[in-house]
């Protein structure tokens, strides 16, 4: 890890903070909207990277973390009445045990066996979900209603279907887990976390329980994607399968690619990327995914590490 | 001529400098008036926007494609007739990939940037369920062609409406006294395990048990399942008829399989044409269905007694006999479903005159106008037939076709009537705040 500029990183985050909080008023509601959802989806991608970027483990099930979470805060609204804030500890609450369940056993396996055993794991949350239509809605979902969506401070009240409401609890949370990601990144644990991704073997030789930091991982990771769930619950009002289909674990794999992996802004440009190009094109023909594709296979071919990746390699090597 | 006041006085004809300019500035403003007026005109004889949510890629698009056919032809009448208010209809398409999260994206899309007057004709349930937190937080009236029952459910918002083509639940329950007095009473059910056939699951029973028929088995198919066979034998024997609503690509395997297990000795079938949209009927494989008996919303086929309405609706829309494309026998309909755009079209054109519908400030009271409606008659702005309008649950109730497959073609048999397929209101929107 390159820590040689500590006032550059956090100066760097701390820009990007205050660019996003001033873009809500400055940009057109359409694509204040769009923002909030960008946001609130790289959270996702931030938790990807995490396992991801960090520790070189290789998820296409994190669909189900993410689920988790939405389902956690939609089903304790919709069917216990819970209020927002508590709704959201649940849907995290829930992303992080889950975490912690398959972490421990599917950390069992590593390299293409992960991969296949987390893809395996999500297949079957995403079926346990059709299974308890009764209570999840099944394919079809289910809506939460705007009243349902409102959180009461003291005297006053905040409505999430509000767009500057909205935009700005997107913004919160994306800026507490920014700084949070680059709070691990930057501390012994996230080193350690980057050892074992380099060299495991070595690490363990070196003394460190590679096996405790890499469920450690898996449960902060699964805990911010749930959050990203738990969030697009309460602000878009809809709790679906869809979100836990195969889609969702490609997703946030390919957002963290583009952006970069292990670079802790990368998960918020590859997003953002992703969510422009798809929208922008899809007004022009309706073959857009045949753009995105080419789009991609550009970027791997002159950006293989992904845009603040190569970045960081070329340019601004400080970059965490 | 004595005026007190000098206002008829003119021996007082001195003009100020002020008095003068005043004349001046009223004059320049009659002068310019005509202009003025041409522009107010032009704003109100501006094209109303419709939103059009198209399931263009994704698993809706065989639908999405025939919807947009559908719509664009309705568009061209209207426009053709006058446009809705003497304003031109035009269409704004947008895909939503058949995905609920870029649905909800896409209403946004309409109401924020393209600025579009309502948004219309989504298909897919989860869409629509995803995409209606949407439609009622930017408060703009979202008319789906869905058939679902998640909008006469009450459980979506009061921007929501359905006014153009039945619910699955009504659907379900005008077939059961047909099933029960001509197929047979001891019914066993297959359906694909999830939402849309529990939708039949739920429904049929009790509906069936309502004409002294029974549900006697269900069988509910995971929805990864690729064969068959090993289902089969849980259709009990006494079974006298076998209801199956399985859809996509599976339903020819299905079918086919169903004809191995059977062979010529098979219970009555009877099936929903969601099954086998935009499916040529006369696909290898489906020799089994010869027989046997499907809902239809709108006949595929042309039948002898179609009336003028109809057969004008088939060629604006531009569909042979048969029901595929005119001049690619190939390209097969989905049209039990998309003449639902056309009659969607044609209420929002009534909501809007009688609203006095001007543009997005009012769209308001285009939601109190769609809720006043109350029945459509039979005729070119609803070839399928007539309807009721219930303006609480936003959804409408019509008449449905069952047909028989003879000969590679499907004949109908039996209409139902708007009453078989009514049903206590489960809720009401109109006290929603708008």
């Amino acid at each position: 890890m390159r820590d040689a500029s500590p006032a550059k990183t956090y100066a760097l985050h701390i820009g990007v903070i205050a660019l996003l909080f001033a873009l809500n008023f400055v940009l057109p509601d359409y694509h204040q909207g769009l923002f909030a959802r960008i946001m609130a989806l790289a959270v996702f991608a931030m938790g990807y990277n995490l396992l991801f970027g960090y520790v070189g483990l290789l998820s296409l099930g994190h669909a189900m973390f993410f689920s988790a979470g939405l389902y956690g805060a939609g089903l304790t609204v919709h069917h216990l009445g819970w209020g927002v804030p508590e709704a959201f500890i649940a849907g995290v609450a829930c992303g992080a045990l889950l975490a912690l369940v398959i972490g421990l056993l599917a950390l069992r396996t590593t390299g293409v066996a992960f991969l296949i055993v987390t893809m395996m794991f999500a297949q079957v949350f995403y079926l346990l979900i059709l299974y308890f239509a009764a209570w999840t809605g099944g394919d079809q979902g289910l809506v939460i209603q705007q009243a349902a969506r409102v959180v009461s401070i003291g005297g006053a009240s905040l409505d999430l279907t509000n767009p500057t409401v909205r935009y700005m609890s997107a913004l919160a949370m994306f800026a507490i887990v920014l700084l949070i990601t680059l709070a691990i990144v930057r501390s012994r644990f996230g080193r350690v976390l980057v050892a074992i991704r380099e060299n495991e073997e070595r690490t363990k030789m070196l003394g460190y329980d590679t096996g405790a930091n890499k469920l450690a991982a898996v449960v902060a990771s699964g805990a911010i994607c749930a959050a990203s769930g738990a969030a697009y619950a309460l602000l878009f009002g809809y709790v679906g399968s869809s979100f836990a289909g195969v889609q969702y674990s490609i997703l946030p794999l390919l957002w963290v690619l583009l952006g970069g992996a292990a670079t802790t802004l990368g998960p918020l440009v590859g997003t953002l990327f992703m969510y422009y190009v798809t929208d922008i094109t899809s007004g022009f023909t309706s073959a857009y995914l045949l753009i995105v594709g080419v789009a991609l296979i550009l970027l791997v071919l002159f950006f293989p590490k992904g845009i603040l990746g190569s970045i960081r390699q070329r340019w601004l090597g400080w970059l965490p | 001529m004595a005026d007190k006041n000098g206002f008829f006085d003119l021996s007082k004809t001195t003009l100020s400098r002020r008095t003068a300019l005043k004349g001046i500035a009223a004059g320049a403003g009659l002068a310019l008036a005509p202009g003025f007026v041409r522009y107010s005109q032009a704003q109100s004889s501006a094209p109303i926007k419709i939103g059009f949510q198209s399931h263009r890629t994704g698993i809706g698009a065989a639908y999405g494609r025939w919807y947009e056919k559908t719509s664009a032809a309705a568009v061209k009448a209207i426009n053709g007739a006058g446009g809705i208010s003497g304003r031109q209809v035009e269409l704004v398409i947008e895909d939503d990939g058949t995905d609920p999260a870029r649905g909800a994206e896409v209403v946004a899309k309409f109401a924020k940037q393209h600025k579009t007057d309502i948004v219309f004709g989504t298909l897919f349930s989860h869409v629509v369920i995803g995409s209606a937190p949407a439609a009622g937080e930017n408060k703009i009236p979202y008319f789906v062609v869905s058939e679902g029952h998640h909008v006469a459910s009450t459980k979506l918002n009061r921007y929501v409406f359905q006014p153009g083509i039945t619910d699955v639940k009504s659907q379900i329950q005008s077939m059961a006294p047909w099933i029960a007095a001509n197929a047979g009473k001891k019914v066993t059910q297959i359906f694909p395990d999830f939402a849309f056939g529990y939708d039949h699951r739920d429904y049929l029973p009790p509906a069936l048990k309502a004409q002294g028929a029974d549900v006697i088995a269900q069988i509910a198919i995971p929805p990864t399942e690729s064969s068959f066979t090993k289902y089969f034998p849980q259709i009990p024997a006494e079974t006298e008829v076998i209801y199956h609503v399985m859809v996509g690509p599976a339903v020819l395997t299905f079918v086919k399989e169903l004809g191995e297990f059977y062979g010529s000795q098979r219970p009555q079938l009877f099936g929903f044409m969601d099954s086998l949209e935009a499916t040529d009927i006369n696909s290898p494989g489906l020799e089994f269905l010869d027989g046997s008996h499907f809902w239809e919303g709108s006949p595929r086929y042309a039948q002898a007694d179609d009336s003028a309405a109809q057969k004008a609706y088939r060629a604006a829309v531009g569909i042979d006999d048969n029901g595929a494309a005119v001049g690619d026998p190939k390209d097969v309909s989905t049209a039990s479903h998309m003449f639902g755009c056309w009659e969607t079209l044609y209420v929002v054109k009534k909501a809007m005159e009688d609203a006095g519908y001007k543009g997005p400030e009012d769209r308001a009271k285009l939601v109190e106008a769609t809720e006043a409606l109350k029945e459509f008659a039979e005729g070119p702005e609803h070839p399928q037939g007539p309807k009721t309008f219930n303006g609480k649950i936003h959804q409408c109730f019509g008449i449905q076709n069952i047909s028989k497959v003879e000969g590679g073609k499907l004949k109908v048999v039996h209409k139902t009537k708007i009453e078989d397929g009514l049903y206590e209101a489960e809720g009401d929107y109109t006290t929603q705040a708008l």
